[in-house]
């Protein structure tokens, strides 16, 4: 059934998140620490075991599928309802303080990526 | 002749699904006819959000986009953070467990790099504009980072409202450079890889520009970008209102 999947997607979605919340209150910030990233374990861990059991239907699968091809729709929507003007009428100073350091982490890339290779 | 606008608000979210199914529709045919496909549709459309966000913006006055024109509220739920993480969740399926574990701690040392290479660049130039005190310089080095961290540490040190916002427009401006300018300088900096996708992502941070700017560079690169990015608010919170604080006001003598 496709809503098993969208389940198993939405118990570890929650999972993680409690987790990345957790963890921003345990280190005394106001931000989540990876809730993401715990959730995107867990959904990597559980489909995996599932896979390996035999026990991960063609329709489960098809339920998390969907929401993973929705991905680029929605970012087209995030962009649409970033506060855009607002960061404009900050004037220059913003824009180069968005912009200058940004740079110099595309130029770090390529050099962190030379440290992995080592 | 007061149908239509009520349709349109009672089904906010139905109508954001068809007009993102336009604008990505518009969006490919511009790639394929006009563009050749030298770039890929899913930037286009990105760009052509964050276009439309501008505008819905200057005509509201609102904070909120395109969301705040009436009819077009269902971008801010189809949009929100929620529905983001969400499927950017449900990407991690059939992504490598192994790749991520083996590039792990690259991912940790991105971050801190990332971290600093945003906040001092941007105390600097903020130095150069004239701030002076550890508060103001530290909250728009902070603003660096993402458009989370700055305001959360400009709270946290009692910083002054307009220096929060210039922090956070700071922090949109970078998300808005690396959605766009991800795909057109992948090739050069070599973001081709899981691997390079996770430096890429605790370097730059932003959870937005990195998720939207892989989206248009290769979607199978976006859970591990994802990954690290996650992490990068909470480092930069944690960061900048204590160490950089420090840092700052020691050099500065204050």
């Amino acid at each position: 059934m496709v809503i098993y999947g969208v389940g198993l997607l939405a118990f570890c979605f929650l999972v993680g998140q409690f987790i990345g919340e957790s963890l921003g209150r345990f280190l005394g910030i106001e931000a989540n620490v990876g809730g993401v990233g715990f959730s995107m374990i867990l959904l990597m861990i559980c489909t995996d075991g599932l896979q390996k059991r035999g026990l991960l239907s063609v329709p489960t699968e098809q339920g998390i599928l969907f929401w993973s091809t929705m991905y680029i729709p929605i970012i087209i929507a995030m962009s649409a309802t970033q506060n855009v003007f607002a960061a404009f009428s900050q004037g220059f100073m913003a824009i180069l303080v968005g912009i200058l350091p940004t740079l110099l982490l595309f130029l770090c890339i390529p050099v962190i990526i030379k440290l992995l290779s080592k | 002749m007061e149908i239509l606008p009520k349709l349109l608000s009672v089904n906010a979210l139905i109508v954001a699904f068809l007009v993102v199914a336009v604008v990505t529709w518009i969006s490919s045919v511009i790639s394929v006819k006009i563009l050749k496909g030298r770039v890929p549709g899913a930037a286009i459309a990105i760009i052509a959000g964050l276009i439309l966000a501008f505008f819905g913006g200057k005509w509201t006055g609102g904070n909120k986009g395109i969301s705040d024109i009436s009819g077009l509220a269902g971008f801010a739920l189809l949009g929100s953070g929620m529905l983001r993480d969400f499927a950017v969740v449900a990407t991690a399926m059939g992504s490598s467990l192994n790749e991520m574990k083996k590039t792990g701690w690259i991912g940790a040392i991105s971050l801190l790099v990332g971290v600093f290479i945003s906040f001092f660049p941007a105390v600097i130039i903020a130095f150069v504009f004239g701030y002076r005190d550890a508060v103001s310089l530290t909250t728009i080095g902070a603003g660096a980072c993402t458009f989370i961290v700055g305001p959360v540490t400009g709270a946290a040190i009692g910083a002054d409202s307009s220096v929060i916002a210039i922090s956070i427009a700071a922090g949109v401006f970078k998300s808005v450079f690396v959605t766009i300018f991800t795909a057109p300088l992948a090739k050069f900096i070599g973001l081709n890889s899981p691997q390079a996708a996770m430096a890429y992502g605790g370097l730059m941070g932003t959870t937005s520009g990195v998720t939207a700017g892989l989206a248009a560079t290769d979607p199978k690169l976006v859970p591990y970008g994802a990954m690290t990015s996650t992490f990068a608010t909470g480092v930069g919170c944690l960061l900048c209102p204590s160490i950089c604080f420090f840092m700052v006001k020691i050099i500065l003598g204050q």
